[in-house]
């Protein structure tokens, strides 16, 4: 039983929670760019939070499902349609979801952020290399899906959340619970989004109108951006005197003032070093909402310290971990009420 | 052909330094950076180094990540296990205990010079009033230090390059170079681990993978060693 590819999509590509454990060989951490949509989606068919999802870019890809699949939806909303024995349906959002036989999954106009993550239930089974099943073409790692390819899916759980059965009694393309993960707000989808920066040490050697600028004024996300980072263009950042830069550590989420360019926001295939300016750091509970970020998209910088940045990651983590144990007690239910299309 | 693996020519024991004396500061909300110095010196990447090292040795729990760079060390923590201050404190007793001494690789580095594998000997030899040979036996003698592995899997940011061999940039980078081929830029001289766009003078090429991550240790160099270039037979 598999998944088959169809189209591949823009950028569709296997993603787990990455390999940060290699930094010392000059291997960035890697791993889905919106972590917090990775992790709700495998929580939501079952999954423990390192399993391997897909990570869809604004354009997504078509998928046939052979057999009946368990799968969850989240992050942006790229007007995903479920094509199965009925008319074509939307595809319901943070979610668990069950496909119906023969069931393809297609993606249309992006409505909402800009990278969405599918979840099936016991993980994308793509080859775990150096600890992680994540993809980094650059870096030799795995490779973007191909239309043709059919990646193996292991046995579903057929009474997880709900019976099968009733997908298969229905004649429906799809059926789910009637209840929903409402963490979409977490992604903050407003324009200009708001980013909390902790100041890093080249923030305080801006000339003061530009260290004014960096926290008053919009920046807009680049064509240019990757995963390895969102160039942002802007007001003009100027140091108040040339520094003397040697390559240091970087983070995800750093903010890197290159010569002669706008700043460049840090992502997940990020390097592990940088010989930049660093004007600060994001904080981490931001970089989910700042993955979604389009080409074109505003944001604006407030500052954060290094600590009050830590506690709203703590907080976050301990919802979720609340979170995580209300989910598996709903899913554990048999009679959960049921809703298909 | 040199078999991989094969570079590994000697391991010596590397005296720990006297002193931790690093300025702690926030890399974000989930990792510390420790500053050793502001200078790329060679008894300033010792320290970052040993406290690498240390951490290594050390087994401490919710360390996601150690990354050694010139003159400053790293550390990415679990948010849910640690903070700044408590990580600080931490990594200061582990400084002052000192989990012995760091081992001290020489790897050696087979180099096919001039030819298809080194287009830009030429140009390299005529920058600096050399003979090719010249340049040749220059780069093989010097000792270098891999004073860390950044920008790409595995390339390493080498010290010790012959001055009288700088030579800048190309004008024009290429799109593509292959991997393993060996280079200079201004000061430095380094590998290429991966086949990508660069605008080093290529004076030379490497059979060996210095990134594998088929390998258990995918990379051959790791941040510390010596390394030396052999002329490839």
């Amino acid at each position: 039983m598999s998944l088959r590819v169809e189209r591949p999509g823009l950028f569709t590509s296997v993603q787990d929670l990455g390999r940060p454990g290699f930094q010392h060989l000059g291997l960035g951490p890697g791993g889905a760019a919106d972590p917090l949509s990775h992790r709700l989606a495998n929580l939501l068919v079952g999954n423990a939070p390192g399993e391997a999802t897909l990570e869809i870019l604004l354009a997504g890809p078509v998928l046939r499902f052979e057999e009946p699949t368990l799968v969850a939806l989240c992050g942006a909303d790229l007007s995903a349609v479920v094509e199965g024995r009925a008319r074509p349906m939307p595809m319901p959002l943070w979610r668990p979801v069950w496909l119906g036989a023969g069931a393809r999954l297609a993606f249309g106009a992006p409505r909402l952020g800009a990278r969405a993550y599918l979840a099936v239930a016991g993980g994308i089974r793509a080859p775990v290399l150096l600890g992680s099943r994540s993809t980094m073409p650059r870096a030799g790692l795995g490779r973007l899906l191909r239309a043709g390819d059919a990646w193996p899916v292991l046995e579903q759980p057929r009474h997880f959340p709900a019976p099968l059965a009733a997908l298969q009694a229905s004649g429906a393309s799809w059926t789910s619970v009637p209840w929903f993960l409402p963490w979409h707000h977490e992604l903050s989808f407003d324009r200009p989004l708001a980013l909390r920066l902790i100041p890093g040490p080249q923030a305080g050697a801006l000339t003061p109108a530009s260290q004014a600028a960096l926290f008053q004024e919009a920046f807009r996300v680049a064509p240019a951006s990757d995963r390895m980072g969102l160039r942002l263009a802007g007001p003009a950042l100027a140091l108040a005197a040339p520094q003397e830069m040697l390559s240091a550590p970087v983070a995800t989420g750093t903010l890197q003032l290159p010569p002669g360019g706008g700043p460049i926001l840090l992502m997940a295939d990020r390097q592990t070093t940088g010989g930049y300016p660093r004007l600060g750091e994001l904080a981490t509970v931001d970089l989910p909402a700042a993955a979604q970020l389009r080409a074109g998209d505003a944001c604006r910088f407030r500052a954060v310290a290094a600590g009050e940045a830590l506690a709203l990651l703590r907080a976050r983590e301990a919802r979720l971990e609340i979170l995580a144990e209300t989910v598996k007690s709903r899913l554990g239910r048999r009679d959960s009420g049921i809703i298909s299309a | 052909m040199p078999r991989p693996g094969r570079g590994v020519a000697e391991v010596k024991a590397r005296s720990a330094p006297h002193e931790l004396s690093a300025r702690f500061s926030p890399l974000g909300d989930s990792a510390l950076l420790l500053t050793f110095g502001a200078v790329i010196d060679p008894a300033v990447n010792d320290r970052v180094h040993h406290m690498a090292h240390c951490i290594a040795m050390s087994g401490l729990a919710g360390i996601l990540g150690v990354v050694p760079s010139y003159t400053a060390l790293g550390v990415h923590f679990d948010p849910r296990v640690w903070d700044h201050g408590s990580l600080e404190r931490a990594l200061q007793e582990l400084g002052a205990a000192r989990a012995g001494a760091v081992p001290l690789r020489t790897v050696v580095i087979p180099v096919c010079y001039g030819g298809e594998d080194g287009p830009d000997l030429g140009a390299v030899a005529a920058h600096c009033g050399l003979t090719p040979a010249q340049v040749i036996a220059r780069h093989s003698q010097g000792v270098y230090r891999v004073h860390f592995l950044g920008f790409a899997p595995g390339f390493p940011y080498l010290g010790g390059l012959d001055p009288a061999l700088a030579t800048p940039r190309r004008a024009t980078p290429r799109t593509q170079v292959p991997r393993g081929s060996v280079g200079i830029a201004g000061g430095q001289t380094g590998i290429y681990p991966l086949e990508t766009p660069g605008g080093w003078q290529l004076i030379g090429r490497t059979p060996l993978a210095l990134f594998d991550p088929l390998r258990a240790e995918p990379c051959l160099l790791r941040a510390g060693d010596l390394l030396r270039f052999e002329v490839a037979p």
